[in-house]
């Protein structure tokens, strides 16, 4: 509760309850990891249930698959650039990088929103097939997170154009950061028991 | 999709017609009384938007109360239903919807808020805060689950119960074989509370982790403490799990995938696993903290600490990790093979390894102790036979080639009610008449508590002992009845009326809070018990910012240490500081609201509806993440004046010591 300020500490951590709301972020990250690994739990049983419906390499594409990857992976990267700079104390290369990143996200979300439309396309809804349930709520998770994600940071944008840097802000940024590279992480392992292990299958 | 208004009201049925009249009487009585008393305000600003953890802690405790008398209310129907051979008190449907709706309130609805409301109550009180770590959070769980209970509880008389029992094995549960909307009202108010539950989880974690008063390091935390943590992380660990499985059953149920139903490639077992890797630490979640009441009751009656405190702390620890990979013995007949059910079967018996330690401590902690056979004390003393009873055939259970003979009968639900009633209730009672002086500042009466105890007590043994017996004799569990010549009717006759003295017990209860809000003695002791931890070193009730000046602690059972040397108690005027407090918020009971709104959409099934308000959920997030407000500060003035209406004399604490 105490508003007692160290400046020594950057500033998303100067005050206890700043430095609360990121170690309770962690937890709910931790939340988050189940939550994923018991999606990809189901993924894992149900991969290779069709039903007589289309097969991963029936309807995976995996140009627009690399594309995605590219845009996301870079999108953390400039993530990490715009924290960085708000360390600097820059908050214009802080919006900047931040507009940017969530441009990179959204790219990556028009890219999963055409490959949703294009199974569908190809006959391969979630209504289908079990292995095909399990796909679109994996990856449709991962994609509301995303699409979460961009609402939320453009919340924070408009916060820091509002007050600038200040502790509050500072922290509201640092934790969309923390979630932002999660949701890399999560993709990195949809990249690989998703994509790469039905193309090789 | 479309709107279902033939679904909407249930009919025809004279019980439930009784209740839609008695709910509409209560509604309309609530609201009235309310408003000829001129409480809307009061009940606006000191309840329902407060973020005190204390209050918060009180809210949940009414509700738990009153979806204790629902889950009874289920019970004694299923009892009278049993009591005779070829009773036609209720018919099989219905029957099916009360079995399903007693273990879902009473395990989600009862006993989880009952214990997470002491735990809000105590907690940051026994570490030493002024609240919990995010206070509107914490309101915010709090309206989550209340939102969720409401939507459940009122499916039996609106679109229907759910009715393929707690767990809602597939494929019973899917649309296939349960095609009304009962299932979706489990499907979505479970989500709704488990999101709360969740935010609970986090909350504490961080509270316990970060908000412990100087000195407070993690062995010198009251074991209650440590329980919560505990039982925290394993709501981290384990309430994810169930938020997936629920989604993926209302994609089943709503828009028709093929996860869990067996066309189109799905697999039933896989809700099977996904429903207890949540459902046995759930068990847990609910028994650790418990298990913490217990040893706080028994280490204060017995007047002396916690015997091998430090062996209690590690068999909560490994009680925890082992509760995650057990969960397999709730299918041992489902056909997972011989190495899968021995690998279950020795992770499961070894529960019982760490719970016996914490047994013969608690059985070490009262030797030689000079105990006070309070009511709190009372229901701890009787925790430890019956909670052995239920463990040994837990054991008996646990056994994967055994189970083949006894699964599915009335011993599991023997069992399992020998396990959670002194495993949960008892401790929640204990916990009630332990705490209570804390919340509202007079005790509940000792002596209408016995009579609580001892019908309680022996009711519930003579309710769940027969249904042993019954269990090994064939008697199958969820059946709605059974014939003459099975035999059985005495046993379940005996056990009929063993509910009915239950039910005295609880009535007697709810007889005590009232008879002690109108004339239990309010000018008791900030420390009746002549207690052990930090929570008792302040007044009772508990003014709002807790802690004058925060305590500092040098040992375990810290308060007891401060009254034996007689340091550390008075407060001088010099040491009195601001304090900054939390501002109430409106938010968290309007996400509860719109929650339950959005949620009621989606058991309906009337997406667009459903669509509307879960925008009123995203503008709710949208206006939290633009507040600003950093709360308030409480004058030395004002704690000056609060300070001197408890203590005795001017700048001093009283001077009990024993």
């Amino acid at each position: 509760m105490s508003a007692k300020v160290d400046t020594s500490l950057p500033l998303e951590y100067q005050t206890e309850q700043d430095r609360m709301n990121i170690l309770g972020f962690w937890v709910f990250l931790g939340a988050e990891i189940v939550l994923f690994a018991t999606l990809f739990g189901v993924y894992g049983v149900l991969y290779e249930r069709f039903a007589g419906g289309p097969t991963h390499k029936d309807i995976f594409v995996i140009k627009d698959v690399m594309i995605q990857t590219v845009l996301l992976l870079t999108s953390s990267f400039t993530m990490g650039i715009a924290i960085f700079e708000m360390r600097r104390n820059n908050l214009k290369g802080l919006i900047t990088w931040l507009v940017i990143t969530l441009a990179l996200g959204a790219g990556f979300l028009f890219m999963e929103i055409n490959e949703f439309i294009h199974y569908a396309h190809e006959g391969a809804t979630m209504q289908t097939s079990a292995f095909l349930s399990s796909l679109f709520v994996l990856l449709g998770t991962h994609g509301a997170h995303v699409t979460l994600g961009i609402g939320w940071a453009t919340m924070v944008i408009i916060q820091l154009l509002k007050r600038g840097l200040t502790p509050t802000t500072a922290r509201k940024t640092f934790i969309i950061g923390l979630y932002w590279h999660f949701l890399d992480v999560v993709w990195i392992f949809i990249f690989t028991f998703v994509y790469l292990k039905g193309l090789v299958a | 999709m479309g709107i279902k208004w033939d679904e909407f009201f249930i009919t025809g049925d004279p019980l439930i017609l009784g209740s839609q009249i008695a709910i509409l009487l209560t509604m309309v009585g609530a609201v009235a009384g309310i408003t000829y008393l001129k409480k809307w305000k009061y009940l606006w600003t000191e309840w329902l938007t407060t973020v005190d953890h204390k209050k918060i802690g009180i809210m949940y405790i009414i509700s738990a109360v009153l979806m204790f008398f629902r889950g009874g209310m289920d019970g004694l129907l299923m009892k009278a239903q049993t009591s005779r051979p070829e009773m036609e008190f209720l018919n099989s449907q219905h029957y099916n919807e009360i079995f399903t709706t007693h273990g879902v309130i009473m395990i989600l609805f009862m006993a989880m808020p009952f214990l997470i409301g002491l735990m809000n109550v105590v907690i940051p009180l026994q570490i030493g805060a002024r609240d919990v770590a995010f206070p509107q959070l914490n309101a915010l769980s709090f309206w989550l689950f209340f939102s969720g209970a409401m939507l459940f509880n009122i499916s039996f008389v609106i679109g229907g119960s759910p009715d393929a029992g707690w767990t809602s094995y597939f494929p019973l549960a899917g649309k296939e074989f349960s095609p009304g909307i009962g299932n979706n009202f489990y499907a979505v108010a479970l989500q709704i509370a488990g999101i709360g539950t969740l935010m609970t989880g986090i909350n504490f974690i961080v509270t316990i982790l970060k908000m412990r008063t100087k000195g407070m390091t993690l062995m010198k935390m009251p074991m209650f403490t440590w329980t919560t943590f505990v039982t925290s992380i394993l709501i981290v660990a384990a309430f994810p799990i169930f938020t997936v499985a629920l989604a993926l059953m209302t994609f089943d149920r709503l828009y028709g995938t093929h996860f869990f139903t067996v066309s189109g490639g799905g697999m039933d077992m896989l809700w099977a696993n996904l429903f207890w890797l949540w459902g046995h630490p759930e068990v847990y979640i609910v028994a650790l903290p418990a298990f913490g009441i217990f040893s706080e009751v028994i280490a204060t009656f017995s007047r002396k600490s916690l015997f091998g405190y430090k062996s209690m702390v590690f068999s909560i620890l490994g009680i925890a990790l082992l509760s995650m990979v057990v969960w397999v013995h709730h299918f041992y007949t489902m056909g997972s093979g011989p190495a899968v059910n021995s690998f279950f079967s020795i992770t499961t018996m070894a529960i019982a390894i760490p719970t016996g330690v914490k047994m013969f401590n608690w059985l070490f902690t009262m030797r030689k102790g000079r105990i006070k056979i309070t009511s709190a004390m009372l229901w701890a003393l009787a925790f430890v036979p019956c909670f052995v009873i239920g463990g040994v055939t837990g054991v008996m259970l646990a056994m994967g080639a055994a189970d083949y003979q006894y699964h599915n009968t009335l011993f599991l639900v023997a069992h399992f009610h020998y396990v959670l009633i002194p495993g949960v209730v008892f401790a929640v009672f204990a916990g009630l008449y332990y705490w209570w002086p804390k919340m509202f500042g007079f005790m509940l009466n000792e002596k209408i508590g016995k009579w609580h105890f001892w019908l309680f007590v022996i009711g519930f043994n003579v309710t769940f002992m027969p249904m042993f017996f019954l269990g090994l004799n064939g008697a199958v569990r969820r059946a709605y009845t059974y014939s003459a010549e099975s035999g059985f009717a005495p046993l379940f006759m005996l056990s009929a009326i063993g509910s009915i003295v239950l039910a005295a017990g609880f009535a007697v209860f709810c007889y005590n809070i009232y008879w002690s809000i109108r004339y239990a003695d309010r000018n008791i002791s900030s420390d009746p018990w002549d207690a052990r931890t930090l929570e008792w070193s302040t007044a009772s009730p508990v003014q709002f910012y807790n802690f004058a000046k925060l305590p500092e602690v040098k040992s375990l059972d810290p308060f007891w240490h401060m009254k034996k040397k007689n340091e550390g108690l008075t407060l001088h005027d010099s040491e009195i500081e601001e304090i900054h407090m939390p501002s109430n918020s409106w938010v968290p009971i309007y996400m509860g609201v719109i929650f339950g709104i959005a949620g009621f959409f989606l058991v309906f099934e009337w997406h667009i509806a459903a669509a509307v308000a879960g925008i009123g959920i995203f503008a709710g997030l949208i206006i939290r993440s633009f507040d600003y407000n950093e709360g308030f500060h409480v004058s030395k003035e004002e704690i000056h004046r609060i300070e001197n209406a408890w203590r005795k004399t001017e700048g001093e604490v009283h001077d009990h010591v024993s």
